[in-house]
């Protein structure tokens, strides 16, 4: 790996209540890279990706244990607001969850907590991230008309364009495509391996084919711990643990 | 063949229960009308009364009432909301939420009555604020708060976790996501909530008796201080006292239907208000 580390989780145990829910994973995410998470349902997966923007703890009665690390800084340390962490580090969610507001104010929405307030510069921003996350064309005449009345594919562009407003440096993408179509889940995709450019990025997917196309490195997880790690290729061509193995080859999951 | 008569024997009967209700609302708006309207024109809407109050309008009526609800909902709305907020949002969910959630709940059990008496001990006597405009209207707040509370507690509930996550994820703060996700998506609700307390508090006697109401008073009310005329107790007080009960009984029925009208009209403006937000982006 050439690339420069963006984020890092050493030795992280995380536990819902009493019930432990990652078992001490250690994972670098590398920066300009896709790092796809693979790995059967309530493996643990979607509660990691969680951690590197700090939304797990909206969730009460849950514990960390372990560091991660954004650049240098240590994202958990009771010092950092995970107001700035989520600044950095953008997210977008498994069902798409676009607000109540039209197309316009959702995606300036980012910008306004943010503090930004001139008018050209939003209208500009609004239209920019639309672009780059390739709704634009469909949208452009009817930017002032509610969100809620885009087809999911459109929604999910909208939240991937709404996070790309607020210039983050990492981008979390938590099962993005579950709820598309084959279509809308080309399109992201492509849109992932066009925004790698600029972002660092990290996907929790169910879907192999999709972490195999995308990403440039996987980790396969099971039963809260990462099994293994590794660039994508070596991982699906030859994988090292017999678990991986059985799983990409689709004899269990 | 036996389950489909059974269905339709419960149909029917449902069907009985909602004819039975439309019946009595019916009948209510009915006789209010038949009696009330022959009293109602443009000068018993806009004149005070004259003659002990058996000839004249209803004015200064009017508009006490209309002061009494707008000081209860100037009081009693950014209050309960807050209070909604606070549980809602803020307050870890613990036995001491609880016991207020409770609290809150019972007080919405109380007896206007008994408003009306914690109204006079402390409104009235304790803060020294007299019988007055302000008196009534700290009262009927109170009285509309549990109201407000729990409607916004369910409004403000109903927004997806989903948004609110999306809104943090983008670097808003936790006060940025209520007062632009969360308080603009349950705005509906909320407001549902304001127009049932708006109902129940333009209708009620009992708290204003001992607080703000005034038997008879010349002219308009001057300042938050001065005691009103309300129209329910002004229907109160033609039924029950005065010396021509022909006269006063019909300018009651005048006064009842103002009193549905008046109701109808700002329950109205909020239901225009509602919609107008829930079709814009619902």
């Amino acid at each position: 790996m050439d690339n420069k580390i963006k984020m890092q989780a050493k030795n992280v145990d995380f536990f819902y209540g009493k019930n432990q829910a990652l078992k001490n994973v250690s994972l670098d995410v590398y920066a300009n890279q896709v790092t796809a998470m693979i790995g059967p349902s309530g493996c643990g997966k979607s509660t990691f990706i969680r951690l590197f923007n700090r939304m797990n703890e909206l969730l009460p009665h849950t514990t960390l244990c372990g560091k991660i690390f954004l650049d240098d800084l240590e994202i958990n340390s009771p010092l950092v607001d995970p107001v700035d962490i989520r600044r950095r580090v953008g997210m977008v969610f498994q069902k798409p969850n676009p607000f109540p507001k039209s197309i316009f104010d959702n995606i300036s929405y980012g910008l306004k907590v943010n503090g930004i307030k001139d008018r050209a510069y939003i209208e500009h921003k609004v239209e920019d991230s639309l672009k780059k996350a390739v709704i634009w064309g469909e949208v452009k005449c009817r930017l002032n008309d509610s969100a809620l009345k885009l087809s999911g594919g459109q929604q999910q562009r909208l939240c991937i364009a709404r996070c790309l407003a607020v210039e983050t440096e990492v981008i979390l993408f938590d099962e993005p495509c579950a709820s598309l179509d084959p279509i809308s889940t080309a399109k992201i995709e492509e849109l992932i391996l066009e925004l790698k450019k600029d972002y660092s990025i990290v996907i929790v997917t169910h879907n192999m084919q999709q972490a195999a196309r995308v990403s440039d490195c996987t980790g396969f997880f099971l039963l809260g711990e990462l099994v293994e790690f590794g660039k994508t290729q070596d991982i699906f061509t030859a994988p090292r643990d017999k678990r991986t193995e059985a799983y990409i080859t689709g004899r269990f999951g | 063949m036996k389950n489909c008569i059974i269905q339709k024997l419960g149909f029917s009967i449902i069907f009985l229960c909602i004819i039975l209700t439309i019946f009595f609302l019916g009948t209510i708006i009915y006789f209010i009308l038949i009696k009330g309207a022959p009293i109602v024109s443009w000068d018993f809407l806009t004149k005070a009364p004259r003659n002990a109050m058996t000839e004249g309008g209803v004015a200064p009526i009017i508009i006490g009432t209309i002061y009494l609800i707008l000081g209860a909902m100037i009081f009693s709305v950014p209050l309960g909301l807050a209070c909604a907020i606070y549980i809602c949002e803020y307050s870890p969910k613990s036995f001491i939420v609880n016991i207020i959630r409770i609290s809150i709940n019972n007080l919405a059990g109380v007896p206007s009555v008994v408003f009306g008496l914690f109204g006079l001990a402390v409104f009235v006597n304790f803060l020294g604020f007299g019988v007055s405009i302000l008196s009534g209207s700290l009262t009927l707040g109170i009285l509309a708060l549990p109201l407000i509370i729990s409607s916004s507690q369910e409004a403000l509930m109903a927004v997806p976790h989903s948004i609110r996550e999306a809104s943090l994820s983008l670097g808003a703060s936790h006060w940025d996501t209520i007062k632009r996700i969360v308080l603009p998506t349950a705005l509906p609700g909320i407001l549902t909530g304001v127009i049932l307390s708006v109902g129940r508090v333009a209708g009620e006697t009992a708290p204003v008796l001992f607080t703000a109401a005034a038997f008879y008073k010349r002219g308009y009310p001057k300042s938050i201080f001065s005691e009103v005329m309300v129209l329910p107790y002004h229907i109160y007080a033609l039924m029950t006292e005065g010396a021509h009960p022909d006269k006063q009984r019909a300018i009651a029925y005048g006064c009842s239907l103002v009193l549905l009208l008046l109701v109808l009209f700002i329950s109205g403006f909020a239901i225009v208000l509602r919609q107008r937000q829930r079709s814009s982006y619902g």
